[in-house]
């Protein structure tokens, strides 16, 4: 056995079973379970290294050829595997309450075992193809087949396919950069050609603007997977190139670039979300200031970029999960997630409705929830860098705190006689209970994830070294 | 020499069939000129890739194509071009910008074959013009059967290009899945919303 296949071949087939064989109901079921087992054996499991289970010998070998190229995947591999798998399987057991159907486990397998793809793949740029795949098989899950598709869900077809052809490309002129590192003219193509294709990728301002959109128009559910599962690979694919070519990485002007995209976004978004007055647009600010903080730790100079981020990234999984999960619970009781459709559903949905405030506080690194530590991190290593990019960052997260409170406000604001009730089933309480906690575990008790940060700065042969 | 001949023969048919798919309406014309696009494409990829590995982007194009004509053929003529809101929207507008593509093309072919040499003109031209007239098509449209055209379009330009610097399998089988997908999901977008949803789905948005 070997790892690819365990985690690569294994959930894409087993998505395709449940698509074919397994009903709505219980395919979430299936697919959680699926992917509880798969994080467990990667935390359980060490890959490479021979286990003795009583007379029998186990070994899960790291690397698979396929078309004469390699997909690897190493023993530091493990923890991330760990953490991907765990939060997918978090957002397959939400399927149910969120009551998000349409094949929504299956595809979002098939969709996780193609990002895991992503980071096997050697060499490491087709990992672009892979990232053009899954954002492919996504749109199923974000169109309905009886749903005109929106203006939305084609910017993002358009975006990330624009995003494939300028990866490969500044990939191979990369290559050429190594073997002339003088070469001014070549090292500057090659860089805009990758800028663009991360600008896209990413959704670096102002390509942005198919996110607000989605969330308008799709299920905030499957826009809220989306949110989660895309940028965080994109991000771990970034990480590669900073790694491999690591003059990416010393070179001032390109850090420049980099922290200024990263903090344009966060304020620009933060400053958008405190003026919306639709609950999903809100989130997709919220998702797109969150991908300014990972822009913004990629371009730390200090050897504590992979910690940064990858403190970051755990995070985003869980608020993610609670925020979508909210949503959807509100949106089957309202007909659109504006303002004035939702004013005073805090005494008919109160669980749903806290969880949603949470994990936006959360979003917004208010303290004692589990924004909060990687925020701080994040600012610590900022502020010895820049302190107007710190003020910066610091107004986008204020953006979002206002938004945060507004929302609150307008879900409070019910008539006085209005009694209270619980509209949500057990299941989705349980859900945003659970998740809720988590938040204030990772809050209260960050050191939690040291398990799966400790080894993952061994990914990286030169970064957080 | 006759290769080279052919080559130049397969870009003026490249030319040509771009501008048939942003200056003509008809999504027929549209289609049978991107099947004809395939076929230009095909020869310049062959330049730098085994036949069969050319023939593979071929047969896959043409499998895009037979997608997206069926689906469009199943769906009603009422609701066929919806009126673009970009402006200026005429069809000498459109000559225009394809003219300065393949200005811009022919403009800067040579300085790419000094850059990376070895490329050959034809396949840089052919390619430079995919990519113009795939980014204009996406520029001046939001039709969802042009955008989908005009992503193939560029990612055929695309390919072009790669397979003269990148000729693994692994990326052609890739880049084949993925044109295949932008049909299959252009053909997705172009049905969604044309069958009524059943009640059990009616409940899950």
């Amino acid at each position: 056995m070997s790892a690819p296949i365990l985690w690569i071949l294994l959930p894409f087939i087993a998505g395709i079973l449940i698509l074919f064989l397994l009903r709505e109901d219980t395919a979430p079921i299936a697919g959680g379970a699926v992917a509880v087992v798969l994080a467990l054996t990667a935390l359980a499991v060490p890959i490479d290294v021979a286990l003795l289970l009583g007379p029998f010998s186990l070994k899960i070998s790291s690397s698979i050829q396929f078309f004469g190229r390699s997909f690897i995947l190493n023993t530091a591999d493990g923890p991330l595997l760990a953490v991907i798998y765990g939060l997918a399987a978090l957002w397959f057991f939400g399927t149910q309450a969120s009551t998000t159907k349409n094949r929504f486990v299956s595809i979002g397998l098939m969709i996780v075992a193609l990002l895991t793809a992503s980071i096997a793949v050697e060499p490491f740029l087709f990992a672009a193809l892979l990232l053009e795949m899954a954002a492919m098989l996504v749109i199923p899950l974000l169109v309905l087949p009886y749903q005109k598709p929106g203006r939305g869900v084609v910017r993002f077809l358009i975006y990330q396919t624009l995003a494939m052809p300028f990866i490969l490309f500044s990939g191979w002129m990369l290559a050429g950069v190594e073997a002339s590192p003088g070469d001014l003219g070549t090292t500057t193509q090659a860089g805009t050609m990758l800028g663009l294709g991360f600008a896209f990728l990413l959704g670096v301002f102002p390509l942005y603007n198919w996110i607000p959109m989605l969330m308008e128009e799709a299920s905030p559910y499957a826009t809220g997977f989306l949110l989660w599962a895309l940028p965080t690979f994109t991000v771990i694919f970034a990480l590669g190139f900073l790694d491999r070519y690591t003059w990416l990485h010393t070179s001032p002007q390109l850090s420049n670039v980099i922290m200024y995209a990263g903090v344009f976004m966060v304020a620009s978004a933060g400053i958008f979300a405190a003026l919306q007055r639709h609950l999903g647009r809100i989130m997709g600010y919220a998702a797109i200031a969150e991908t300014g903080l990972f822009v913004l730790a990629m371009s730390l100079k200090s050897a504590e970029i992979v910690n940064v981020t990858f403190l970051l990234l755990i995070p985003r999984g869980l608020e993610l999960a609670v925020w979508a999960l909210a949503l959807s619970i509100i949106k089957r009781k309202v007909y659109s997630l504006r303002f004035s459709e939702v004013q005073g559903l805090a005494r008919s949905y109160p669980v749903a409705v806290a969880a949603l405030i949470f994990a936006h506080l959360s979003m917004a690194g208010f303290p004692l929830l589990a924004g909060f530590p990687a925020r701080m991190a994040l600012w610590q290593e900022l502020a010895a860098q820049s302190l107007t990019v710190s003020f910066w960052a610091f107004v986008g997260l204020f953006g979002l705190l206002i938004a945060a409170i507004r929302s609150l406000a307008v879900f409070v604001m019910a008539e006085e006689d209005k009694s209270w009730e619980f509209n949500e089933s057990w299941i989705q309480a349980a859900m945003l209970g659970l998740g809720v906690i988590g938040l204030f575990i990772l809050g209260i008790f960050p050191q939690v994830v040291q398990l799966f940060l400790s080894n993952l700065p061994a990914l990286f042969d030169h970064l957080g070294q | 020499m006759a290769s080279d001949i052919v080559s130049w023969i397969a870009v003026s048919l490249i030319l040509a069939t771009s501008t048939a798919m942003l200056v003509n309406r008809d999504w027929r014309v549209s289609l049978g000129a991107l099947a004809v696009q395939y076929m230009a494409a095909f020869w310049l990829v062959t330049r730098h890739m085994p036949f069969v590995m050319g023939s593979a982007k071929l047969i896959t194009g043409w499998m895009v194509v037979a997608a997206l004509g069926m689906t469009r053929l199943g769906l009603s003529d009422i609701e066929e071009e919806n009126e673009e809101t970009f402006w200026p929207r005429g069809q000498w507008f459109r000559v225009i910008l394809i003219a300065i593509v393949a200005l811009v093309a022919a403009g800067s072919t040579p300085r790419i074959e000094t850059a990376i040499p070895g490329l050959g003109l034809p396949v840089i031209a052919g390619s430079l013009i995919l990519i113009g007239a795939g980014l204009i098509h996406l520029g001046v449209t939001s039709d969802l059967l042009r955008v989908i055209l005009g992503l193939l379009t560029l990612l055929t330009g695309f390919e072009i290009l790669y397979a003269a610097v990148e000729s693994s399998i692994l990326v052609a089988g890739l880049l084949a899945i993925i044109n295949l997908g932008l049909g299959l999901v252009g053909s997705y977008l172009l049905i969604a919303g044309h069958y009524p949803p059943e009640p059990e789905e009616e409940e899950t948005t």
